[in-house]
Formats: structure tokens, sequence, C-alpha cells
């Protein structure tokens, strides 16, 4: 066969193996389509597997357990010497994700789904070509992009041998002495605590004000009183200007108060946002024209202005999250079989993986208070709960906001330990349309710390007992 | 291309089971030509198709239920340009599935989640998508304006909402009933009246059913189409129609003797074969022009009772695929002979499945013989929301005392089942005292009637 020479017709094309494409691709198989998916990586899984979600939580869920064991002197429980292997943790996280990733290929392989390895390229609305395969092109009859996103890089990072949380996420042998983390979102958190827990000293930078500005002030501010004690420091208003290589490191130009600052350091991870992967698919040949911020716009069904390509996940607009992705891709999965499906989900959770967590679903405080729009909040800090006290974690709060008339819930918010596990109750109440009162008498088993929706709930309506009235 | 959606069937009916497909994939077919034979709840009806063309995708085999709004089929018109789908000929392996580059999809709006969303359940949502009704434009039943399921199927029959039901008394913890004690009332004659949800009934206590399998071999069989659809009738007349069965016998000597002196007169020049019913139907219909609370319905949400100035005759003809009700209209405008030749041709229509949803419906009152199967006694169940029905037993010759002798007569058993909310025992022995005198008397058939 000579390479690059053979073209397919194909009925259902996925373009994308990630949590958003691969999904695509099994719900659109089951529901009887043919189905093609392309992907450019060797293994299956997009960012988020290979690269994104499952290591890094990998990764955190060690350091979490050595600052627990840390922790627990103040329990009675001591450990004589406790060390992170980088290199352990390292073939660790390999090993996880080689298996999820092939658990995905298993998935597909069995519904008979043809995977290609290649770079796909729209030549018209009915054609892509490839790259970096035997097979030259298809022609296909529908198609669902899924080509998710990848990490921002600033004006002065380009090719300046910075980190992205791609190259973070593969721990070195030893880690680097000094961090500084520019972006104080969700991932520079994330992996910058990953980094002190291995011993590095880390320095979180943020443009903004504060850190994780999506998030309601309190629940952040709480996070932060725990993890400063972990971090060298957080640096909020300070803008990085350049960086520059000084023998094995970098040192770092910071714009704050309107005066410029030096900051030496061994390594630098640019946490600041993703861009969807949009740019490289030739979608003025498709007929397609993204937005400003280079998303494909979609309708409900998840189809674009020519409709019979689909986008999901990161490549259309709303926040750049796997689950949003995988729901999207059953969406236009189900569409594009002919059902009357559409992506009408009241709410997308969001986590961050702090320690401790922070999760929230539906509209936060601030966002009620910019609206103007008058809400019942009901909020039970952690430390009046007994499973708290037992776990020796009583930082915390749980928030519970819901229309001032109708007690519709209109959203959730939480940090403590394990509410990245609580907050689909949250996502279930605003999608059922549930009111304060169906939370406040669901029983919530005891002791546990989901006990916080129940109360919180009550302290919305004003039936709370367990605290002070 | 054109992709045909499910059209609506009618009466609030929103999916159906296909039969059969009278084309394949590849085939040609012509405007209004049958295409596929679907049978919902109440009857099996032809789908012709809407345009001349070639069929390039079926959706659904045969036994799999298909929903309003669907596509279920993909035709390439004929005249169309082929250049359209040039490249998607050879594709054949996605046949069973619609598409064709998104056309039939719905213009283009990147419009994404209301601001104020509707407060309902992921899946009403899904099941108002699939019904093409608006949320918003649902009247809500449920607590803090809450749209139910219920609501949006109420709301797409063309009703009102679905009453909110009344609290209903706690069940008992672990009780399987729990989960739904509730008897969902048919919205029977929409949109005049939806018929409100009863919320429970006490002492009701549904229990799962023991596991016969235990015991020795079963065999499972989907329980669809007609026979839920008579499961549904039958219990909620059982349940919201208090039943009072009243018999009688009527001395048919004389009236057989006129029917088959004139049958094979009617039989050569019509070819319509005269029988019984169809003289119990003229003389029905004129009792109930006498009886007018007989030929009724009771709305119990207005609280009003709904006399019908008209008389639709329906009759009960066992086909293969269940019970069905053929309704013949205006009976009270047909004479014998008209009536004779609806009911042959209603019941020809039904036995072969080609009878239309609109000649099932609209019923005043029904007629159900079960005489020329045997049985010397019946108690039929009301024809909900009908007020009263008439069971024929068998005609038999039996020995009678007349003028103090006996002599042999032929004898029709018959039961009048009734409402009893809305009419007395004395109007149904009158009804029937009259009824008995026609039949008897069959010469005041052709002169009063």
């Amino acid at each position: 066969m000579v390479m690059g020479s053979l073209r397919l017709e194909a009925d259902l094309v996925v373009i994308g193996g990630g949590p958003g494409g691969y999904v695509a691709a099994l719900r659109a198989a089951d529901l009887g389509r043919d189905v093609t998916l392309i992907d450019e990586r060797d293994q299956l899984g997009g960012v988020c597997l290979l690269e994104g979600c499952i290591p890094s939580k990998t990764l955190i869920n060690a350091v979490e357990l050595a600052t627990a064991a840390k922790d627990a002197k103040r329990l009675g429980v001591t450990f004589d010497s406790l060390k992170i292997d980088p290199v352990k943790l390292r073939g660790h996280t390999d090993k996880t994700v080689k298996i999820l990733s092939r658990g995905v290929s298993q998935l597909v392989k069995a519904r008979g789904i043809d995977v290609i390895r290649a770079r796909a390229r729209f030549t018209g609305p009915r054609s892509i070509t490839l790259e970096g395969g035997e097979v030259s092109g298809i022609d296909f009859r529908d198609c669902i992009i899924a080509t998710g996103s990848r990490p921002r890089t600033l004006p002065w990072s380009d090719g300046s041998g910075v980190w992205t949380s791609r190259e973070a996420l593969v721990l070195p042998d030893t880690a680097p002495a000094t961090l500084v983390v520019v972006g104080g979102g969700y991932i520079g958190l994330e992996l910058g605590l990953v980094y002190a827990g291995l011993g590095s000293q880390v320095t979180v930078v943020e443009f903004d004000q504060r850190l994780l500005g999506g998030a309601d002030p309190d629940l952040v501010e709480i996070m932060v009183k725990r993890v400063r004690k972990q971090l060298h420091a957080i640096q909020t208003d300070s803008k990085v200007v350049g960086v520059e290589r000084s023998g094995d490191g970098f040192v770092l130009s910071i714009e704050r108060g309107g005066e410029l600052e030096t900051l030496e350091t061994e390594r630098v991870l640019v946490s600041v946002g993703r861009v969807p992967n949009t740019d490289a698919l030739g979608l003025d040949s498709a007929g397609i024209e993204t937005d400003a911020m280079g998303c494909i716009p979609v309708d409900a069904q998840c189809r674009s202005e020519v409709r019979n390509i689909f986008a999901i996940g990161d490549v259309t607009a709303g926040p750049m999250l796997a689950h949003k992705a995988s729901r999207e891709g059953k969406v236009a999965a189900e569409a594009a079989a002919g059902h009357a499906s559409a992506f009408d989900n009241r709410a997308i959770p969001a986590v961050v993986f702090t320690d401790p967590e922070i999760a929230w679903v539906g509209i936060t405080e601030q966002e009620a208070l910019a609206q103007g729009r008058a809400v019942k909040v009901g909020k039970f800090p952690l430390r009046a709960l007994g499973r708290a006290r037992t776990l020796g974690r009583t930082e915390g709060l749980v928030k519970v906001l819901a229309d001032a008339e109708t007690e519709l819930v209109l959203g959730v918010g939480m940090v403590g330990p394990w509410v990245s596990e609580m907050i689909a109750e949250g996502s279930l109440a605003l999608e059922m349309g549930a009111t304060l009162e169906d939370l406040l008498v669901t029983i919530h088993p005891h002791p546990t710390i989901s006990e916080a929706i129940m109360e919180a709930a009550e302290m919305a309506a004003g039936a709370g007992v367990h605290l002070p009235r | 291309m054109f992709e045909f959606l499910l059209p609506d069937l009618g009466e609030g009916i929103h999916e159906g089971e296909i039969l059969r497909w009278h084309v394949a994939i590849g085939d040609s077919i012509e405007e209004d030509e049958p295409l596929v034979d679907v049978e919902t709840d109440k009857a099996a009806v032809t789908i012709p198709s809407p345009k001349s063309g070639r069929v390039t995708a079926l959706t659904g085999k045969p036994g799999e239920v298909v929903h309003t709004g669907e596509v279920i089929c993909s035709i390439e018109v004929s005249g169309e340009s082929h250049e359209a789908a040039p490249e998607t000929v050879e594709v054949e392996t996605a046949a069973l599935v619609s598409t064709e580059a998104g056309v039939g999809a719905p213009p283009f709006s990147p419009q994404r989640g209301e601001r104020s969303p509707i407060p309902a359940a992921p899946a009403t949502r899904r099941i108002a998508r699939e019904l093409g009704v608006e949320l918003a434009a649902v009247p809500p039943s449920g607590h803090a304006r809450r749209v139910t399921t219920e609501d949006v199927r109420a709301f797409a029959a063309g009703g009102a909402a679905a009453q909110p039901s009344r609290p209903a008394p706690a069940p008992r913890q672990g009780d399987p009933a729990a989960a739904g004690p509730a008897v969902r009332a048919e919205p029977a004659a929409p949109p005049a009246s939806a018929t409100p949800t009863i919320s429970s009934i006490p002492f009701l206590e549904i229990n799962p059913l023991p596991d016969y399998s235990e015991e020795g071999p079963v065999e499972r069989i989907p329980f669809r189409s007609i026979r839920r659809k008579v499961a549904r009738k039958m219990v909620t007349s059982m349940i919201l129609a208090p039943h009072v069965a009243h018999m009688d016998e009527a001395d048919v000597t004389e009236l057989e003797a006129l029917r088959l002196s004139q049958r094979d007169r009617y039989q050569d020049r019509d070819g319509v074969r005269l029988n019984l019913m169809s003289f119990v139907m003229r003389a029905v219909a004129r009792g109930l022009q006498d009886w007018p609370e007989l030929n009724a319905s009771l709305d119990p949400v207005r609280e009003e009772l709904i006399l019908k100035r008209y008389v639709n005759l329906g009759f009960a003809a066992d086909t293969e695929r269940g019970l069905v009700v053929p309704v013949i209209r205006d009976a009270h405008h047909k004479s014998v002979l008209a009536l004779a030749k609806d009911t042959a041709t209603l019941a020809a229509e039904a036995r072969d499945g080609s009878i239309q949803a609109s000649s099932l419906r609209g019923g005043t009152f029904t007629i159900t013989n079960i005489g020329p199967l045997g049985g010397t006694a019946l108690v039929p169940t009301i024809n909900y929301p009908e007020v009263a029905i008439l069971g024929m037993a068998r005609v038999s010759e039996k020995p009678v005392v007349r003028d103090g002798a006996i002599v042999i007569r032929k004898i029709l058993p018959m039961t009048l089942a009734f409402d009893h909310r809305v009419a007395d025992g004395a109007q149904a022995a009158r009804f029937m005292t009259t009824l008995i005198r026609r039949l008897e008397d069959p010469a005041s058939l052709l002169i009063e009637t």
C-alpha cells in the first residue's frame, strides 16, 4: 500500500479521542451509526486521561496521603520517616494512565469503531484530509469535532523552556528546589500543591486580585488559609512580563503595584488557561467560522452552523471540563442518530482538587449579587459537623442558594474534604428542579460530611437546629 | 433528500409499533403509496408516503416502537439533484439510521439554555422535546411551579395541566406500591374535559408478583399495544364507574322470522347480511333518545353531565390483535340496513387492521354481542367514559309460557350495565323494557322509529 493514497468513505467521523470524542463515538455506535474515530495520539483518552485530570489526580492523591500522614501526629499516629519517591510515583501514574487508556481502546474496539491515528483537516463540509497515517482522506456524512484544547501560552513564555501543565505532570527524578506557578487558577493551584508536597518551594503569581476568580471568595479563603502553609508565597495583583534564562533556572520580571520586580526560580509553570484546538482544523474549508475565543458556535444539539458537523467539549463555548465534553458527546451522538436529544443541562459542576477541595454548581453567591437576584443563602460550617471533627478536618463550609420566592435550589458551593464527591447532589438538585425542602427532608447518612448539604438547606429555609440561633 | 418524521397519530397518541414496511431501502415509492404500517394503542394505521422518490433509509424494524417527530424514513425525492450526496451513495452501512448531512435538523440557532430555566426533571424535558412542547407554555402542577411529565403529556394531548394531585396518605415504609399507587386516568375525552389524576385509593395495595418460575417453566410476553390499552380502559372503568347490571330477555321469535324472510333479498341486492345486532342497534338508538342520561358522559372535574344529542354506537369486535370497538356514527339517523352495512364494513376493517383511528373514537354507547360465540348471560364492563353498555348473549329456543301454555320461542338474554353515578335502576329497567317491546314487535321498529 502506498502511504497516503487511501481515501475512505465514512458515515460518522469523530475527530478527537478524549472524554468528549470517545464517548460520542461509543454512543453513536450503540445507536447504529458506523463510526470512524480519528486521534493524533498513540493512545486514546485525550488530555484528560493522558496529561490532565487522571495523572494530576494520581499525583494529588499521593501528596495528600503524605500530608495527611504528617497531620496524623495530632491524632497520635506517627511515622518514623516519610518521603515521596518521584520515580516510583511517576511509574504508578504512567501505569494508571495506561490501564485506563487501554480500557477506552477496548470499549472502542468492541463496538467495531475504526480508529485512525492521524491529524485531520477539513477540505470541505463533507471531507477531511489526514496527515500522519496511511489514509489520506475521508469523505463523511456527519462529523463530530472533539479536538479539545491546549495550554495557553503567553507572549514571553513561548519557546523559553517554561513548563505547561503537560510537562509539569511528568515528574522529574528530583523535584525542583523552587517553582513559580504563573496563574492561580485550578490547574496552577493543584500542580503547585503537588510540587510543594514533593518538597519544592512554590510561589503562585496571580494577575488578578484573588485566586480562583470564578469561585465564591468565602470558599476560596478557607482553602487558601490551609494551602498558604504549604506554599512559599502567594502573590496576587502581579503580572509576569518577561522571562530570562539564568544558569539552570529562570528570572521572571513581574509588574506589581506599578513597580517592576524580579524573581529567581529553578522552574516556571505557566497555567493561564487553555485555548481551543480549532486553528489547525481548516474550519474555513468546511464553512465554519469560530468566535473571538476560537470556539465553534453550536446549538443545543451541538450542531454547528454547517448542519452535518457537530462540535463538543473544549472547542465550544463554556467551561473546558471533561464532564461537559462527555455530556455533549452523548447529545451530539444521539442527535446524529435522529434522537430528540439536547444539551439542556441546568448546570455544570466545577471541582478544584486542592486540599481542602472546592466544588460548586449553579449560581454562586457573587453571581447572585452581581445579577441583583433575590436569593436565600444557607451556610453550614463543617466545624459544627461530627464527621469533620472525627477527621480532624474542621475547615470547610457548605452553602446552598435558593430562589427567595419559590425556594428552588439555584446553586450549591462547598469547600472541605471530599466535597468533589458530594457536589453531584447539588447537580441533581438543580437538574430536577429541587427546592430547599426536597434537600432538607432527604435523609443524609450520619456521620458524614454530606450532612452539611442538608444542614445548609435547613439554614437557607430558616429551619436549622445545629447552630445557635 | 426528504426526511419523513412520524406524523401525529391523533388523540394524544405519540408512539406506535412498526408492524411492517411496505418498502425496502433502494425501492422507489410514489406519493400516497403505503409506506409503513404502525400499530398504536388504538389501531393499526397505514402511513402513506408524503413524497415520490427513492427510499434511502428506514428507521426501526418491525416490533420496534417509534415516536411522533422521529425521522422514520429518508426519501430521495424524484427530480431532486443527485449532487447533494454523491459521496454518500456507497455508505449503506448506516442505512438504518437517518441523517443525510444534517438535513431535517432545525435551522441553526446558537442559543442554549434559558436564563431562568423552567424547573423540570431531565426526563420530563426530554419528553417535552420529543413531543415538541415548549416547557414554558406548559401549566405546571408541581410544587414551586415544577413541570411534571404528566403536565407535558396532558398539554401535548391538548388538555389542561394535570390536576395537582391531592396529598396521598403516607404509604407504609417499604411498600412496593409506594412508588406509584396512583391510578392514572386516561385523558379520555381531551380536550373538553381532561380527566384528573386520582392520587390514591385507600386500602389499595399492589404487591410484587411471586416468582412463578420457581414452580415451573414460564413464558413472559410483552403486554403491549391494544392489549395494554384495553387493560387501562377496563381498570379505569371499573374503578371510576360504579357498575350495576340489569338483565332481561327479549322474545325475538317474530323478529327472527322477519329477519330470515328478508335476509336473502338484501344479501342478493346489497351483499349485506342482515344480522340481529343491526335490529338491536336500531332499537337502542331510538331508546337512547328517550333516556339521554344513558347516552352521556360525566365530567367529574366540572361536575356536569354531558348529554350527547347524537348517537354513535360502538360495537365490540374480536380481532387477531385483540378487542377493538369500531363506532357507527349518527346511528339514530340510520336504517337497519345501513347499520348492518356499516357493521360489516367496520368489522372487516378492524379484522384486517386497516381501520382508521377516527373510526375507533367518538362512541356514545357500546353494544357487545357474545351470542355467536355462546353464553347465556354476561356482565359487560362499561366502555368508559360512556355511561352504559348493552351485552347480548346467545339467542336460543326455550320453552316459555304464553297465554297459559308452554310454547317454544326464540329468547335473547340481554344485560345493560350502567354507571350508577349517572343513572338509576328505574331508568335502566324502563330503557330495557322499551327496548324489549320494540324487539318483540318488529312492526313498531318500522313504524315508530
